[in-house]
C-alpha cells in the first residue's frame, strides 16, 4: 500500500516496475547526441500523415505499442492508461489511442504531464487498483508552434530564453515489481506563480516549481541531493536550470554536477540552434523512457529524481496579460526496490 | 557615380529604419504584429505631418519600401481623398492608397497557399 | 526570507542570455537596407519602361509582395528572416510573409475558416490600425480645413 510520509510525499512500498518503456522522435532529436538511445526515430516529421496533430496522435500510438511490443504485452493486459500532450483537449492522445479500446484518463499538466501520468499509473498498480498501466505523452514541434506561437513559415525570430519544442514521444508501462526501475516515492506538485510573464522564459516560470516540489521532497525523506545519482528536471532548459540552481541553494540544498535538464540534454545547443534548450512533454518523455530508464535498468545510475516540469498558461491568459503559473511533480526512480515491501 | 549614391542613400535609409525595429525586438517584449501595428501608424503620423515626403525624396524606395512608407501613403491617400471627396474621403482614402498593397498580399497569399505544401522548419 | 517576485523576476532577468545586439542590429540592417535596394532596382525599372512615378511605387510594391509570399511558399522567407530579424519583418515583404504563411499553415482547417480567416491574424492589425490612423487624419484635416 501506498505511504503517505510527510505531507507531500508517497512511499511507494511495494516499488512497481516500469516493466517497458519506449520512446519516439523525429528527425532533430535523432541529430542530437540521445540518438543512440531512441527506440524509433523518423526522419519525416510528419510521420507519413496529413496534418500535424495527427503526425503526434501517429508517435504517441507508435510509442505505446513499442512499449506495449517490448513487453510482450498487448493492449488488452492493460487496465488504464494515462496520456496527455499540448494541444487544444489533449487531442493527440484520444485520436492516436482511440483504437487501443483500453481505459484511458486524458492529462493535462503541460510539459510536466509525463510525471503526472507516471505517477498516477504507479500509484493505481501501488494501490492494486490494476496490474499494469500505461503512461504516455508526446509533443510536437509543428502541431505546438501552429497553436502557441505563429505559423511555421513566419519568419519570427526566436529569443534566446525560448526553447524548441520536442518531436517525439514517450510511453512507460507500469506494472507490479519485476526488475528496474522502480517506482519509489511520488510528490505531486502544487501550482507555483512568481510572476513571470515572458512567454519566450519558460525556463523562468517553471524554476519556482521545480524548486518547491524538490526541497519538499527532500524534507519528506529526510534526503538531500547527495542521496541521489541525478536529479534529472523536465525541460528548464539553460535560464530554468541556472534559476533552479539559485532557487535551492536559498533552501539550503545545493545541487551542483547532480541535477541535469531533459531540454539540455535532447539536443546538442552548440550546433543545433535551439537558443535555451528543448521543451514540450515529449521531451521529459523521450529522454526518460530512453537514455534515463535504460541507465537504471543497466545499474549505470541507481537512484534518479525525474522532476518533469510544466508551464501552465495558455494563448488566451497570456494575451490578457495574466502571468504564468509552473507545476513540477517528482517521481523518484531507483534501481532497487523498497526492502521487504513486495 | 550618381546610381551608386542612389542606392547607398536607400540602403542607409532603408537599414536604418530596419534597425529602429530591431531595436525594438531586442529590448522591449513588443511581438512582431505590434511592431508592424507601431511602423504602419507610425507612418501615418510622420506622412500626416509633412514629414516623411522628404525622406521619400530622399531615399526612394528606402524610405517607401518599409512598413511606415506604407503608412505615409495612407496619409497621402487620405489627404488626395478628402480634397477630392470631403469627409467621406477620411474613410475611404487610406484603404484606396494601401489597395495595392493589401490587395497583391491577398492574392498572392491566396495563390500560394492553394498552391505550396507547409512544411517543417528545420 | 521569502522571496518576493520581484526579486525572482530580477533573478531571472539576469539569468537570461543577454541578446546579441551587436550581431542582430547589423543583420537588421543590411538585410532591410538589401530589400530596400531591391525595390530600387524595380523601381527604376518600371520607370525606365515607362511607367508613371506612383504607378511604379505601388508596382514594386506589388513585385515585392508577389516575391516574398514566393519565397514564403517555398519555406526560404523563413530561413532569411532567422538572420534578418526586424530586416525582413519591417519592410513590405514582411507583411506579406505574415499574411501568406498563416493561409498556407492553416490550410489544413479548410478554405474557408482555415486559409480565409487565417490570411488576417497576424497581418490584420496592421490594416485596422493602419486604417483608424488615416481615418482619424482625415478627421482632423477635414474639420481643420488643413486640406
Amino acid at each position: 500500500m501506498p505511504t503517505k510520509i510527510g505531507k507531500y510525499t508517497t512511499r511507494l512500498d511495494t516499488s512497481p516496475s516500469l516493466v517497458s518503456f519506449a520512446s519516439v522522435v523525429s528527425k532533430k532529436e535523432g541529430e542530437g547526441p540521445l540518438a543512440p538511445y531512441f527506440d524509433m526515430i523518423c526522419d519525416d516529421t510528419s510521420f507519413g500523415e496529413q496534418t500535424w496533430e495527427k503526425a503526434e496522435s501517429r508517435m504517441q500510438k507508435d510509442a505505446v505499442s513499442k512499449a506495449l511490443q517490448k513487453a510482450n504485452l498487448s493492449s488488452s493486459n492493460i487496465d488504464y492508461i494515462f496520456a496527455g500532450d499540448l494541444l487544444n483537449q489533449c487531442i493527440s492522445s484520444s485520436y492516436g489511442l482511440r483504437d487501443l479500446g483500453v481505459p484511458f484518463f486524458g492529462l493535462y499538466g503541460a510539459c510536466s504531464t509525463m510525471a503526472e501520468s507516471l505517477s498516477l499509473a504507479s500509484l493505481f498498480v501501488e494501490a492494486s487498483l490494476c496490474n499494469t498501466a500505461v503512461a504516455v505523452t508526446s509533443s510536437h514541434f509543428c502541431s505546438a508552434e501552429r497553436q502557441f506561437r505563429f505559423p511555421l513559415e513566419y519568419g519570427g525570430s526566436r529569443a534566446p530564453t525560448s526553447q524548441w519544442t520536442v518531436t517525439g514521444s514517450g510511453a512507460a508501462v507500469v506494472g507490479k515489481q519485476v526488475s528496474p526501475p522502480y517506482v519509489k516515492h511520488v510528490c505531486v506538485g502544487t501550482i507555483e506563480d512568481m510572476g513571470i510573464k515572458d512567454i519566450n522564459n519558460m525556463g523562468a516560470a517553471m524554476a519556482p516549481a521545480a524548486a518547491a516540489t524538490l526541497s519538499r521532497f527532500f524534507e519528506d525523506t529526510v534526503t538531500g541531493p547527495d542521496n541521489y545519482d541525478l536529479v534529472l528536471t523536465g525541460d528548464l532548459g539553460q535560464v530554468g536550470s541556472q534559476l533552479l540552481d539559485e532557487l535551492l541553494e536559498r533552501e539550503g540544498y545545493t545541487l551542483g554536477k547532480k541535477h541535469n535538464d531533459c531540454g539540455l540534454m535532447i539536443y546538442d545547443r552548440e550546433t543545433q540552434d535551439v537558443a535555451a534548450g528543448g521543451s514540450g512533454c515529449g521531451c521529459s518523455a523521450s529522454v526518460l523512457c530512453s537514455y534515463i530508464c535504460q541507465a537504471i535498468q543497466a545499474g549505470r545510475l541507481r537512484d534518479v529524481l525525474f522532476v518533469a516540469t510544466g508551464a501552465l498558461m495558455s494563448t488566451t491568459s497570456v494575451q490578457q496579460g495574466e502571468s504564468i503559473p509552473g507545476i513540477a511533480h517528482l517521481v523518484h526512480l531507483s534501481s532497487t526496490p523498497h526492502k521487504g515491501g513486495k | 557615380m550618381e546610381i551608386f549614391l542612389e542606392y547607398l542613400k536607400t540602403f542607409l535609409v532603408g537599414g536604418a529604419i530596419c534597425a529602429v525595429g530591431q531595436v525594438l525586438i531586442d529590448y522591449t517584449k513588443l511581438t512582431p504584429a505590434r511592431i508592424l501595428v507601431i511602423f504602419v501608424v507610425a507612418g501615418v503620423v510622420l506622412g500626416g505631418l509633412g514629414l516623411y515626403q522628404p525622406l521619400i525624396d530622399f531615399a526612394g524606395a528606402g524610405a517607401t519600401v518599409p512598413l511606415t512608407g506604407f503608412g505615409a501613403l495612407i496619409a497621402k491617400g487620405t489627404m488626395a481623398a478628402v480634397r477630392t471627396d470631403g469627409l467621406i474621403g477620411a474613410i475611404s482614402g487610406g484603404i484606396c492608397a494601401a489597395g495595392a498593397g493589401i490587395g497583391a498580399a491577398i492574392i498572392f497569399g491566396l495563390i500560394v497557399a492553394l498552391i505550396f505544401k507547409p512544411g517543417d522548419k528545420m | 526570507m521569502k522571496l518576493t517576485p520581484k526579486d525572482y523576476q530580477g533573478m531571472a532577468d539576469k539569468a537570461a542570455p543577454s541578446t546579441k545586439s551587436y550581431i542582430t542590429i547589423p543583420s537588421a540592417f543590411v538585410i532591410g537596407g538589401a530589400i530596400c535596394m531591391l525595390g530600387q532596382a524595380i523601381q527604376t525599372l518600371y520607370i525606365t519602361m515607362g511607367l508613371e512615378r506612383d504607378i511604379a511605387s505601388s508596382s514594386t510594391s506589388v513585385t515585392l509582395i508577389l516575391l516574398s509570399a514566393l519565397l514564403t511558399g517555398l519555406q526560404v522567407y523563413d530561413k532569411i528572416a532567422r538572420y534578418g530579424g526586424a530586416g525582413t519583418l519591417v519592410p513590405i515583404t514582411g507583411f506579406a510573409n505574415a499574411m501568406v504563411s498563416p493561409a498556407l499553415e492553416f490550410k489544413s482547417e479548410g478554405l474557408v475558416l482555415g486559409l480565409g480567416v487565417k490570411l488576417f491574424t497576424i497581418a490584420g492589425p496592421v490594416i485596422v490600425y493602419g486604417t483608424a490612423a488615416g481615418f482619424v487624419y482625415g478627421l482632423i484635416i477635414f474639420f481643420f480645413r488643413l486640406y
